[in-house]
């Protein structure tokens, strides 16, 4: 059938979205947005059961994300959107947990439950919105701010390092690290489809427009010029090693799925370890189905 | 209410010698605790350390988290999931909890959360009492908000107040704390634990009604909304944002005003059904000493060698420390010479004691700042004063 025979039917990711509550509150141009959109595609093809998929955010632009997307969906508290998912995801392991948040969120004030998740291999899929800023407050410095880009804390400019994201999930036991820009949206939903359909802690960085504030306050233009950006300086490197992803301000982007590897869950070795310490002794874990 | 009884699975039938650290545990256990998120603190450490040895076998998770942030935050996500969730700590860690028990009360979340008090402020007294946390569980997360507290004075008081704080946050879907503290909580005391068909559990108040019609802050006719796990298929959201019933946020003063109130007044509005306190002689009483945990047991040394002088005294001990009972004081306010109020702390309850008598009855308070329990005399001598 053609497209336009069927007028009737309604975008199929308007199933995905609580449209209820559209409009939202992001900024004309901002990236979250089209992330959120790649979401939703990725959840369609991913076929998993949408009735077994949470999502959780922390606080942010990106933490409003929860309150768009149709599932099981908590808005927790600033960073602690990942130890909200360990609990679920160990009281139901039947779900499919979705952490879908900020820079700021998940490796500033949240690093700490980042780093240990991964560590755990917990399987959860953190996607992690990277706008170089704390945008909901106003545009602050970050943990991901590149060395000389403004902020409204640093109004100079940066000094201090920012964490490269990849290669800080990586050495925390990650078990599949992607980074993709707000322009690579089919690689992004591929990114996340991969990561619905597979099991352990995985890790999508998307390195998105603010428009509002990183841009404005760094005189880089619109949405569209953020977008060019992308565009010049990113560079695919799938299997790149992460120790060499540092992003410099306006510098190079690399992009790409650099880690990809099968590694026991948590709940796989606490399952594993205790049975053959204990024996018969020892009731298997299955969550709600014990 | 939907009460069932026990699983067997948790309930370790029989009668043991336990302190209230692992009685903790057992009452976790039976009240059909199967989720269990903890960080290592002084002297809570032994109720995580029971639960983990114990959990294996009755088929549940013990998780050590890195922090207590994350160990408070796990217990919301799998209480969602369908869990009964419980943690331990003290004080340090509880000051830590904090932010995420005002999120649990947000989202009407039931969990219990132990705290066994050593000395304060910071890093204090690790391994030494205190009751000096009373106002923090009550106060310590930012916003108006209402939470329920025990506070046991012995290790079988630990097993059966912890029971019944898993009752009760399930009753009134709120976080329910067992304020206990190091005495009693490193006391080895007999501990009876009854056969599991005679323990009594409040099961959680499920949603059965369509799944588009499902409003998780929606008050039922008891003021407390139905739930649902993540999973079942209803698609809802929660947030710590002010929200409507359907849990979505709602960022002005009208929402506000109903959403706030209302986690307050599920509280307040059913005291009667929740506050329990011991009294003894109170009817004829010139004095009346209020006091909880620990303490309490002090008090029954002065209480007895002020008896023998002839004082007419009566107790109070607070099982129930929050909500307080105010009506009950301010009734025996009326009757009475004054109050006499010890604790482990610079004054805490006393001020809760002192606003119910509401100007009718002096209140003598007797502090002791932690480290150890009041010396009887200390309690002996202010129920004299108070007696002139
Ligand atoms: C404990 C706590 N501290 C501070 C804040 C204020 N706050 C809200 S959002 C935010 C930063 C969000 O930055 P990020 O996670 O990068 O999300 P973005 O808005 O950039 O998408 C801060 C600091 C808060 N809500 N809670
Ligand atoms: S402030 Fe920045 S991140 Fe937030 S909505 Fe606006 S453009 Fe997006
Ligand atoms: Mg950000």
């Amino acid at each position: 059938m053609k497209e336009k025979d069927r007028p009737e039917e309604k975008n199929p990711i308007e199933d995905l979205l609580r449209m209820d509550r559209i409009p939202h509150i992001w900024c004309p141009g901002c990236g979250i947005g089209v992330v959120v959109t790649s979401f939703a595609e990725a959840l369609r093809k991913s076929e998993i059961d949408l009735e077994k998929t949470a999502i959780l955010s922390g606080i942010g632009c990106t933490g409003r994300v929860a309150g768009y997307v149709k599932l099981d969906s908590i808005h927790t508290t600033h960073g602690r959107a990942v130890p909200v998912a360990t609990g679920l995801k160990i009281a139901n392991p039947e779900l499919k947990v979705v952490v879908f948040s900020g820079d700021g969120d998940i490796a500033g004030i949240g690093g700490n439950h980042f780093i240990h998740a991964a560590r755990r291999n917990m399987d959860l899929v953190i996607i992690c919105v990277n706008n170089f800023n704390y945008a909901m407050t106003g545009g602050q410095v970050a943990a991901t701010t590149p060395i000389t880009a403004n902020a409204s804390t640093a109004p100079f400019g940066n000094f201090e390092y920012p964490f490269n994201l990849p290669y800080l999930a990586e050495a925390s036991g990650a078990t599949y690290v992607a980074r993709w820009t707000a322009l690579h949206l089919r690689r992004v939903t591929k990114s996340m489809q991969e990561a619905l359909n597979r099991r352990g802690f995985s890790f999508i960085e998307v390195i998105t427009p603010c428009v509002t504030l990183y841009a404005r306050r760094n005189r880089l233009g619109d949405g569209l010029n953020l977008l060019k950006y992308y565009y010049e300086k990113s560079e695919i490197q799938h299997g790149a090693d992460t120790k060499t992803l540092d992003i410099s301000y306006q510098g190079k982007l690399i992009v790409g799925k650099f880690v990809d590897k099968d590694k026991p869950t948590f709940l796989d070795c606490m399952n594993e370890h205790l049975g053959k310490v204990l024996g018969d002794k020892y009731k298997p874990y299955g969550g709600n189905h014990d | 209410m939907k009460k069932t009884k026990a699983d067997p699975k948790g309930v370790l039938t029989g009668a043991h010698y336990l302190d209230g650290d692992h009685a903790l545990a057992e009452g976790a256990l039976a009240a059909g605790c199967r989720f269990f998120a903890g960080y290592p603190i002084t002297p809570s450490t032994e109720t995580a350390e029971r639960f983990a040895e114990r959990i294996p076998m009755v088929g549940g998770v013990f998780i050590q988290m890195e922090d207590e942030l994350a160990s408070i935050a796990a217990l919301i996500g799998a209480a969602w999931g369908g869990k009964k969730v419980m943690t331990v700590t003290s004080g340090p860690g509880f000051s830590l909890m904090m932010e995420n028990i005002g999120l649990a009360c947000m989202l009407e979340t039931p969990l219990v959360i132990a705290n066994v008090q050593r000395g304060g402020p910071s890093t204090g007294l690790p391994t030494l009492t205190g009751q000096q946390d009373m106002m923090q569980v009550k106060w310590g997360s930012h916003g108006d908000y209402a939470i329920i507290a025990l506070s046991p004075d012995s290790p079988q008081e630990c097993f059966d107040l912890c029971v019944e704080a898993f009752n009760l946050s399930e009753i009134y879907r709120v976080p329910t704390f067992v304020m206990t503290d190091e005495c009693v909580g490193h006391m080895h005391e007999k501990v009876v634990i009854p056969p599991a068909e005679e323990i009594e559990l409040v099961e959680r108040k499920w949603y059965t009604g369509p799944k588009d019609k499902y409003l998780p802050f929606k008050p039922d006719t008891d003021m407390i909304p139905f739930m649902v796990k993540v999973g079942d298929g209803y698609r809802f959201h929660i947030t710590g944002l002010t929200h409507d019933e359907r849990g979505y946020p709602v960022i002005n003063a009208e929402c506000q005003n109903v959403c706030v109130p209302h986690l307050v007044d599920k509280i307040n509005l059913n005291a009667d059904k929740i506050i329990k306190i011991e009294e003894d002689e109170t009817d004829n009483a010139e004095v009346i000493v209020i006091s909880y945990g620990i303490t309490s047991r002090v008090t029954t040394r002065a209480v007895r060698k002020a008896r023998k002088a002839g004082i007419k005294v009566g107790t109070i001990r607070l099982i129930t420390v929050w909500p307080f009972p105010e009506k009950r004081i301010k009734e025996l306010a009326k009757k009475i010479k004054a109050f006499v109020v010890p604790e482990i702390n610079y004054g805490q309850m006393v001020y809760e004691v002192e606003r119910s008598a509401f100007g009718q009855a002096p209140v003598i308070h007797v502090p002791h700042c932690g480290g150890w329990v009041h010396d009887p005399e200390d309690i002996f001598k202010a129920i004299k004063e108070a007696s002139k």
